[in-house]
């Protein structure tokens, strides 16, 4: 692929998804579009190019967004954060909410479904605190086709391997052919949703825990700032902000600060944290 | 170092599994079936075993009611590392006190994954 051409389709990403495509993932553009060009019928990437150029079809930018903002996903992943959600995240918010018995969790950048999946299975062990009250998971993502399938609950054994503990995969899955099903009780806790994070989330409501995790990565500095800023807002002051790993807000917006001790999780500045720093 | 004893009948299979725990730190001893495996446990007990289930001489399954019988043995991490994927099978190991299961063909991140899970890592 040539640098013009290189340059177009990471333009239409940037605005499109605000994802941030770097010269060296040229690789990427090739292995993910291909799919998309057989689909539409084209015999390669130039004639998809071309048209794209031409007549801009929304379908095509459509499909074309999707298959380049598609990201693994995995259960549980890194496990220490959902540790933290179990044991810290959600007991402070049940002594904190005991007016309303309501709280709200955002997972969004759902891709697969496993992040609010492993969500709702932790919630799901948590019945006897939890009993008689409204816990609400909203899952959103930009794909079309990631939230197709993250709401059939059917996933591949590679998949339910990278961090389902077995006990969880024999309890809450039923083996169909060579894939497996969630349980239908689970799939039913999360809504999944449509949404562009470059979107204002005022329409989704207000979140007590919002999980942004690997995501912020694949947009420039402003992006991550402004997409920050509207994260907050969705907001309450004690709420609970989720990260991956390696992001951070540390020098890209002042709206959250670290939970001291608490990698990967952020508080509403000069909010009142759900969860006190360690 | 923590010790791992990776028991499978495939030789190809122990090396890819040696390379993968070497790179995670652990010390590996190799076992081709149940039997020499359970031999290298009463000698000294490995703090995991990565188990397969069809092996010649003695499986699997029985090498572990073997293990947990050991004196120590009930301490041991023990994950299974088989083509036997299916829920039945699975069942039968967690009822015989496997730690994790592993549905073979693996990686180096589903092994880390489950051996982390299983707290060896």
């Amino acid at each position: 692929m040539n640098t013009a051409d290189f340059e177009f389709l990471a333009s239409i990403l940037k605005q499109r998804s605000g994802l941030v495509l770097a010269p060296e993932k040229a690789y990427l553009l090739e292995s993910r579009l291909m799919p998309v060009a057989r689909k539409f019928g084209f015999a390669g990437l130039p004639e998809l190019i071309v048209t794209v150029r031409k007549e801009r079809p929304e379908e095509l930018l459509r499909d074309i967004t999707e298959a380049m903002t598609t990201n693994e996903s995995l259960f549980f992943r890194d496990m220490k954060p959902f540790d933290q959600f179990r044991n810290l995240v959600v007991p402070k918010l049940v002594e904190s909410r005991q007016s309303t018995r309501r709280i709200r969790i955002w997972s969004a950048a759902a891709s697969s479904g496993q992040e609010p999946y492993s969500i709702a299975i932790i919630l799901m062990e948590m019945q006897s605190l939890l009993a008689g009250w409204d816990v609400e998971i909203t899952a959103t993502d930009i794909s079309v086709e990631m939230l197709n399938r993250a709401r059939s609950g059917l996933y591949t054994q590679f998949e339910v391997q990278r961090g389902l503990p077995i006990a969880t995969l024999v309890k809450y899955f039923k083996q169909v052919g060579e894939k497996w099903r969630l349980d239908a009780g689970v799939r039913s806790m999360v809504k999944f949703k449509e949404f562009n994070l470059l979107d204002d989330p005022a329409a989704l409501g207000r979140f007590d825990i919002v999980f942004c995790r690997n995501v912020l990565i694949y947009f420039d500095q402003q992006t991550k700032a402004e997409v920050l800023a509207r994260i907050a807002k969705a907001m309450p002051g004690d709420g609970v902000l989720y990260l991956g790993g390696a992001e951070t807000v540390l020098g890209i917006t002042d709206r959250f600060v670290p939970i001291t001790g608490h990698r990967g999780m952020y508080g509403i500045a000069g909010g009142e944290p759900a969860l006190k720093s360690a | 170092m923590k010790t791992c004893l990776v028991v499978d009948d495939s030789k190809v299979i122990r090396m890819v599994a040696r390379k993968i725990l070497e790179e995670l730190n652990f010390s590996v001893v190799e076992a081709e079936d149940g039997k020499v495996a359970l031999e290298a446990c009463k000698s000294r007990l490995p703090d995991g075993v990565l188990l397969d289930w069809n092996m010649p001489v003695m499986d699997g399954i029985e090498f572990l009611n073997e293990l947990r019988a050991l004196p120590g043995g009930e301490r041991v991490a023990v994950v299974f590392c088989t083509t036997e994927n299916d829920l039945q099978h699975i069942q039968d190991a967690l009822a015989a006190g496997a730690n994790e299961y592993i549905m073979k063909p693996f990686d180096s991140e589903i092994i880390q994954t489950k051996f982390s899970q299983v707290g060896l890592i």
